[in-house]
């Protein structure tokens, strides 16, 4: 199949269209250098979906649209979507290709980007890639234990990381490094954990961006108890922007299956939550693919819990922004809670632990490397002419001093010492902890001694 | 002054009582807590003067009742979570577990975890499966919990204010089979008899140490009672605090004892009398005249209810370890 593409080549300094036959490429879907080859009519633009908006809370929770049983029981035997395109439910505004295609209901939300914050979205997405190009070659030269890699996801963590406001609170997996860099934390902060340096080591309270979560799904029922607490406080649908908060709670296809996600639905659901629940469907849960956690499409979920939820395409920045956006707005009106699946692909593995070559066939991360998520946006600055090569050139060359600082930082990482283990178990005095220090500090001032 | 007779369950429905009137921000949650005052009634009338919002009637899941009130924390509040029965804590066993325990250290300080989980355990009522079952092992185990276990009214009253109080998360044992028992005490008192992770020296004697916490304790006193009557002089423990262990109360004793005898409900393979037993072993080496007695339920599930007595420490097994420690 012939395909159509806008081509970026490198000193290009403009876009042109070629033909290109799919699937034989030589693209590396990790260099933001290599040429775009994407594919026409990949996506179905068409949408007939779209979330109902609701307005600011009045006096009791919100009315909820009940669902008629005979639909949902006839959309229960529609075809599953296949694993591919998103299906028409999906929510678009740039195409494969970097052209933008206009959706009534999102359109507002992105209508006021200037040419200045659209770059700013670029660079995001390039440093985030070169974040986690350098977490993967620090984990294979020795100097991290394991690395999760979000390559293929940089949209969907840009796109929403970039919808918050700053006292909007962020519940993320152990993937979400990109949410983490545009709320502002020191890129260091993600590699420590990995390097076994610490189990987190930071302050949430500093960016609004809780610590990561291994236990899957766990992170779902803290943004839900955090945003119950939101609304305790009054900071829901006051009208008043500076005030009124949402929580984000980032998880993924597999975490879809959890208990304690679907219980965070429940609980959610009950207390009128001002929450936000952003699925990252990658497609794939370690081996499983998505098809082991669900027989419908995830965001389909929502309905049966009574709160609404919304497919985007999480390979596209503008639509990710625009969708977070109004659902953040919504929960912060008092609407929430509300679902995102955010449709993209883990083009890497797992984390550097595991092996995808075992269990999915190499055509469909080629498929999926014509969805890239920074060669569109890059297109699409480039054909608008909102960027060129220059500006392009720049943001690589940023990218490699920020990667240099990153594996600086990293490999003159400070292990603290021994006697520090015991800290912080507690607030409280704790005479285990005392007892256990002191008894550790006094057998290894014996070494010396015998020294 | 005001001395009055009060039930241990009705003690800590005060105690809640009081610490959310200290604190706006306690607040609680758990199934049926609401209107119906839960199944023990012990919040009872809490929603009618606090609001639904401070006394929450949860949706039927136990891990999202904790996780949710780690969420609750980290926005500031003070949860205090009500688990219907011992058995039903275990679906929240990974937020207690790996979330509740282990996210201040994460942090390295940086967030406290202010949370009470409330747990009515131990056998005694004639219920059916997995509403008797004693499994404060598991929580003692977890670096990051502490884990208390109140005994009579008065303790009952001070200590659920106590851990609410505390910016650690604490693992509330309430011995249901008591939760009726009443005790005269100064219910108007500025302030508590004892610290919260303070073992209670509440008889003494000269013979042997019966160490044990909750329901059993009421039944260590009787024994000791007994005891008393065969010329056999008892030194009584209320261990209150399981972790941290209070372990030199109890090594005060044995050193003036030589014997001792841990009791309690739960099963004795890797439980607290285990713990105890190692610690005292360690610490009392010389002045032990005899090996540690456990006198602990057998290490079978929860028998049903009509073999309960069968199966729970009651005064005449209570007696026999005290026999046997005497016998060396």
């Amino acid at each position: 199949m012939a395909r159509t593409a806008y081509l970026l080549g490198r000193g290009a300094g403009a876009s042109r269209i070629v033909r290109f036959s799919g699937g034989s490429g030589k693209f590396r879907a990790e260099d933001p250098h290599v040429p775009a080859v994407t594919s026409a009519g990949a996506c179905d633009t068409a949408v007939d979906r779209v979330i109902p908006a609701r307005g600011p809370t009045q006096a009791g929770p919100p009315a909820k649209e009940r669902p008629v049983s005979d639909k949902v029981v006839a959309e229960l035997h529609e075809p599953t979507p296949s694993v591919g395109d998103g299906g028409p439910d999906m929510i678009q505004l740039l195409t494969p290709e970097g052209q933008r295609v206009s959706h009534p209901d999102y359109d507002k939300y992105v209508a006021d980007l200037t040419a200045d914050e659209l770059r700013s979205f670029y660079r995001d997405l390039v440093l985030i890639r070169r974040l986690d190009a350098e977490g993967y070659a620090l984990q294979r030269q020795g100097e991290l234990g394991l690395w999760p890699s979000l390559l293929g996801q940089e949209a969907a963590q840009v796109g929403s990381g970039r919808a918050l406001k700053p006292h909007d609170f962020v519940f993320p997996t152990y993937r979400e490094h990109g949410v983490g860099f545009v709320r502002g934390m020191d890129p260091q902060s993600s590699l420590q954990l990995f390097r076994g340096v610490s189990q987190g080591g930071w302050d949430p309270a500093e960016h609004n961006f809780h610590l990561y979560t291994i236990v899957i799904g766990a992170q779902a029922l803290h943004a839900t108890g955090y945003a119950m607490g939101v609304r305790m406080d009054g900071n829901v649908g006051t009208g008043d922007p500076d005030r009124d908060t949402a929580v984000i709670c980032y998880f993924g296809d597999g975490a879809s299956s959890q208990g304690d996600v679907n219980e965070a639905f429940v609980y959610a659901a009950s207390f009128d939550a001002p929450v936000v629940f952003f699925c990252q469907n990658n497609q794939w849960a370690i081996s499983e693919p998505v098809e082991k956690q669900t027989r419908i499409p995830l965001f389909q979920r929502a309905r049966g819990f009574g709160f609404p939820g919304v497919r985007v395409d999480g390979n596209d920045i503008l639509a990710t922004y625009a969708v977070t956006q109004h659902c953040l707005d919504e929960a912060r009106n008092g609407n929430g809670p509300l679902l995102i699946e955010a449709y993209t692909y883990r083009m890497g593995a797992h984390t550097t632990a595991d092996d995808p070559t075992k269990y999915r066939v190499s055509a469909e991360v080629e498929e999926w490397k014509f969805r890239d998520p920074i060669l569109r946006l890059k297109s699409y600055l480039a054909h608008e002419g909102m960027a060129d090569e220059s500006y392009f050139t720049a943001v690589d060359e940023e990218a490699d001093r920020f990667a240099a600082e990153l594996r600086e930082g990293c490999v003159t990482m400070k292990t603290m010492p021994g006697e520090t283990m015991w800290d912080h178990i507690y607030a409280e005095e704790h005479p285990v902890m005392e007892a256990e220090r002191a008894a550790y500090l006094a057998y290894k001032a014996s070494f010396e001694e015998a020294n | 002054m005001a001395l009055e007779k009060v039930t241990l369950g009705k003690s800590i429905t005060n105690g809640l009582r009081k610490a959310m009137e200290a604190d706006p921000k306690v607040v609680l949650i758990g199934e049926d807590i609401g209107k119906l005052g839960g199944v023990f009634r012990i919040t009872e009338g809490l929603q009618k003067d606090f609001g639904e919002e401070r006394v929450i009637d949860s949706p039927l899941a136990e891990s999202g009742i904790v996780g949710t009130a780690v969420g609750m924390a980290l926005r500031g509040y003070r949860p205090v979570c009500e688990i219907q029965f011992d058995g039903f804590v275990y679906p929240a066993f990974d937020q207690i577990v790996s979330q509740v325990a282990k996210m201040r250290a994460r942090s390295l300080g940086a967030i406290k975890i202010p949370m009470v989980i409330r747990i009515p355990f131990g056998g005694g009522i004639g219920s059916p499966e997995h509403h008797s079952e004693s499994p404060e092992a598991y929580f003692a185990h977890t670096a990051g919990l502490r884990v208390v276990a109140c005994s009579n009214p008065e303790d009952a009253h001070w200590m659920i204010r106590q851990a609410v109080a505390c910016d650690d998360p604490v693992i509330f044992f309430e011995p249901k089979r008591r939760y009726h028992d009443r005790a005269e005490y100064d219910t108007a008192a500025a302030s508590a008899p004892r610290g919260l992770f303070e073992a209670n020296v509440i008889r003494h004697g000269s013979d042997v140490t019966l160490v044990g916490y909750g329901p059993v304790v009421k039944t260590m006193v009787e024994s000791a009672a007994a005891a008393e009557a065969e010329g056999t002089s008892i030194e009584v423990i209320d261990l209150r605090s399981l972790s941290p262990l209070p372990i030199d109360t109890i090594v005060a004793s044995v050193r003036k004892t030589g014997r001792l005898v841990v009791v309690h409900e739960a099963s004795s393979f890797l439980g607290m009398a285990s713990e105890i037993s190692a610690q005292v072993t360690e610490q009392c080496f010389y002045e032990l005249e005899a090996p540690v007695i456990r006198v602990n339920g057998a290490n079978i599930p929860y028998p049903p209810s009509r073999m309960e007595e069968e199966f729970l420490p009651d005064l005449d097994r209570i007696l026999d370890g005290v026999d046997r420690a005497l016998a060396y």
